[in-house]
């Protein structure tokens, strides 16, 4: 089992820990409803240093990333984020992850922790264009600092005008004393802010620092149970859950994020798909009644037949009902559309509906 | 941790309170901190009779959901109805509000089976 450098202040304020894809994590401090509610109305700070990050550097960096990433990163100028997936050559998913270009032969690519070593070994294994790679995910932290009050109180932390980075835009420079840190407008909730990447020797004190700044607008460190809680409220997909090796990224809605401006892996047959038109779609659901979602229960009709599963599923701290996503046939897809979930022995009716669950 | 003494326990964290042939059954402080914020108590199996050890009802939490088993053979008789609209009952009064299930008891030799408090504070090591 893995820590961060962060694990021992987690242990300290109280965090319940879990096992974490190889990371000894924080699922928890106060608890999971408190902690989503502080990101939706105030704001929260996660330490997700799990998360993996590579380093493509030269003058083929850009070459190797267009031939496994899904989307088009000559699209990327320096100081903007961009997020996709790699296409595995069956026709689902290696990884989800975004891609920043930092300098002009320099990107940076961030990658579910779950994941490192086979997104690692992917992508390795076709730099056939000479690109350099470096595995940085043991070397650096990341914090999410997320919530509406995210940029008014962590300005006084840096130089930099934090309300002019646009969303998917980045800087690198001062925060919270240390100096050449990412400040990136992205984040996995859906309620704004900023991910903050640094070194793991220098976390403790962007830790301390950005709690100590958050102090008067209610800042609370939030564990891995709200950030699901918080991406399922926003439909965004979680590689495991929702996506995985199996999945057709048209059936995912990844669709938008599938650039065939050049070739990359299994391009040809995701044209194909894409113009053949898919079977299934993922979709978000509400329940009509009470109950939780859970994933693997299946989705059936009305006369009790399965036609798909969940592959995510909560109670919504913030609407207070049963929220879920899951792929059924096409037919069962359109918003509005009545479907059920088999909770146990009931079928519990359940109804589709746009994404987000959660407008803020 | 809170464990009243006057109560009687289950390993599956369970508390039961015997009064006359009824049994009252709840979760335990242990059990609702271990699961987190409590968001739905299901039971569907009042006015049913079931032998000791048979799921009764369901306990979800936000990430978990975690089978209830019954403590005693009997006939549910009552269903703490209040934590349909207020499950985080169980979280902030465990062995009051929180209670889940009333059973009327079919075999009061069982009660011999279950645990005391100071054997149940020895199981979760308190």
């Amino acid at each position: 089992m893995k820590n961060t450098a962060l694990t021992s202040t987690h242990e300290a304020l109280g965090a319940k820990m879990v096992p974490f894809a190889g990371y000894n994590m924080p699922v928890q401090y106060e608890g999971v409803n408190i902690e989503h509610e502080t990101v939706r109305k105030a704001v929260g700070v996660f330490d997700v240093s799990h998360m993996g990050e590579f380093l493509i550097e030269g003058p083929h960096a850009l070459e190797l990333i267009q031939k496994v990433s899904s989307n088009d990163a000559s699209k990327l100028t320096i100081g903007k984020a961009q997020y996709a997936y790699l296409p595995n050559e069956d026709g689902g998913i290696v990884d989800d992850l975004i891609i920043y270009r930092i300098k002009e032969e320099t990107y940076l690519l961030v990658v579910n922790a779950s994941n490192i070593e086979k997104d690692w070994n992917w992508i390795s294994s076709r730099n056939d264009v000479g690109a350099t790679m470096r595995d940085l995910s043991e070397d650096y932290s990341l914090l999410a600092i997320q919530g509406p009050k995210a940029v008014e109180a962590m300005q006084s932390l840096t130089s930099h005008d934090l309300a002019a980075i646009n969303f998917y835009n980045f800087i690198v420079g001062d925060f919270a004393g240390i100096e050449h840190v990412i400040i990136s407008a992205t984040g996995y909730t859906g309620s704004g802010g900023f991910e903050i990447y640094c070194k793991n020797s220098e976390v403790k004190q962007v830790w301390d620092k950005v709690l100590e700044a958050g102090a008067a607008y209610g800042i609370k460190p939030i564990g891995l149970a709200a950030r699901d809680t918080l991406r399922l409220e926003m439909g965004y997909c979680l590689y495991g859950n929702d996506i995985d090796d199996t999945t057709s990224p048209f059936e995912a809605g990844l669709g938008w994020v599938t650039k065939f401006t050049k070739e990359f892996t299994n391009s040809k047959a995701l044209e194909a798909e894409k113009a053949r038109g898919v079977e299934n779609k993922l979709i978000g659901f509400k329940l009509d009644e009470r109950g939780i979602p859970r994933q693997g229960y299946d989705i059936v009709d009305g006369q009790g037949k399965t036609i798909g599963r969940v592959t995510s599923g909560t109670m919504s701290p913030s609407l207070g009902i049963g929220i879920g996503l899951g792929y059924v046939p096409k037919i069962f897809a359109e918003v509005d559309s009545k479907i059920n979930i088999q909770i146990r022995k009931n079928a519990v009716p359940a109804t589709v509906v746009k994404l987000p669950f959660y407008k803020g | 941790m809170n464990i009243p003494s006057n109560l009687k326990y289950t390993k599956d964290h369970e508390w039961v309170k015997i009064e006359g042939d009824v049994a009252t059954v709840g979760i335990t402080d242990f059990a609702q901190s271990e699961l987190g914020d409590i968001v739905y108590v299901e039971v569907e199996t009042v006015d049913e009779t079931l032998d000791a050890d048979e799921i009764f009802g369901t306990v979800e939490a936000v990430k978990t959901v975690s089978d209830l088993f019954l403590p005693l053979s009997g006939e549910i008789i009552e269903f703490n109805e209040a934590l349909e609209d207020e499950p985080e009952k169980v979280n902030s009064d465990p062995y009051g509000e929180g209670w889940m299930i009333k059973v009327k008891c079919s075999d009061l030799s069982q009660v011999d089976g279950l645990m005391s408090a100071d054997a149940y504070k020895e199981l979760i090591g308190a």
